[in-house]
């Protein structure tokens, strides 16, 4: 199965990349953009039938590896 | 008494670590990460560079080391673990110390001397300085920007200025008991004089003297 993991920098914890990006988009004259925040997307190909049965193992793989507990929150979606 | 210094690969210090600890009077020896017994060993060090080349976050693939476990049983039992640079991302990848790293607050590469000073004392890393005593070290890091929303780590040494918007200016960190200490700039390369300071023997002395028979 296609899963989808968005592996997002909670909101309280800088983002200096983020900010970068930003200022750069200001420059450009992007004015308009108040926030960046350079998360992160990763694609996988999962074996399993049932599709909530994959999101919990991927789930525990973010737990285990793929987020940093500290820094980052996730969501997981499985294409079924 | 016996250093394990800790080779993950895309490590770059490990050779600096031991040269620095056995002018010291130490005994260090290389220890690849896929070992998976300690024994013998009274204190780890894991040395900076770029385990596993950074992959997915500084230090992450690199805590699930078979090594790490005895890193984490000699952490359990009181022995001396420090990491340096990158091996203190390893350790808070690890759990063994609070917090993580983010990029640097200007988004540098910062590679120069640094001044620090210390604010606690009550650490294998520290014991041999005053609180208040200032130390020039170099800083080589792009990732040195350490979080900790919750608070628990002890900040022993913080940056007089502040180059990478650490937490607390953070420079050195060290769990509760003070045995599991993580640094950013690096003692190892502030040694001898032809490198332009030779303050960071005061902490790696500190750390020799915490070497306990195991």
């Amino acid at each position: 199965m296609r899963v989808t993991v968005k592996i997002d920098r909670r909101p309280e914890i800088a983002d200096p990349e983020g900010t970068t990006v930003k200022r750069a988009l200001h420059d450009l004259g992007f004015t308009e953009t108040t926030s960046v925040r350079m998360d992160r997307v990763i694609h996988m190909d999962v074996d399993g039938e049932d599709s909530e049965e994959v999101r919990a193992r991927v789930e525990d793989m973010c737990r285990q590896l793929l987020a940093n507990p500290v820094l980052e929150d996730f969501v997981v979606e499985v294409e079924s | 008494m016996k250093t394990a210094v800790v080779v993950f690969p895309g490590v770059n210090c490990e050779h600096d670590v031991v040269h620095a600890l056995e002018a010291l009077g130490g005994e260090a020896d290389l220890v690849w990460h896929r070992d998976t017994d300690l024994a013998g060993f009274d204190g780890a060090i894991l040395p900076g560079g770029f385990a596993h080349g950074d992959a997915l976050r500084t230090g992450a693939i690199a805590r699930l080391s078979p090594a790490m476990k005895e890193v984490a049983r000699l952490a359990a039992a009181g022995a001396p673990v420090l990491g340096i640079c990158n091996g203190w991302q390893v350790l808070c990848e690890s759990g063994l110390i609070p917090g993580a790293h983010i990029a640097n607050r200007d988004l540098s590469f910062i590679c120069r001397f640094v001044d620090v000073e210390v604010v606690d004392t009550n650490s294998i890393l520290t014991r041999g300085t005053q609180v208040g005593q200032r130390l020039r070290i170099p800083l080589n890091s792009y990732e040195g920007n350490w979080v900790d929303p919750s608070q628990e780590g002890r900040v022993v040494i913080r940056y007089v200025d502040d180059p990478n918007g650490s937490q607390g200016r953070a420079a050195a960190v060290s769990n509760v008991s003070g045995n599991v200490v993580g640094i950013m700039p690096h003692p190892e390369r502030a040694t001898e004089e032809v490198l332009g300071s030779t303050d960071g023997q005061l902490l790696l002395e500190s750390f020799l003297l915490s070497l306990v028979p195991a």
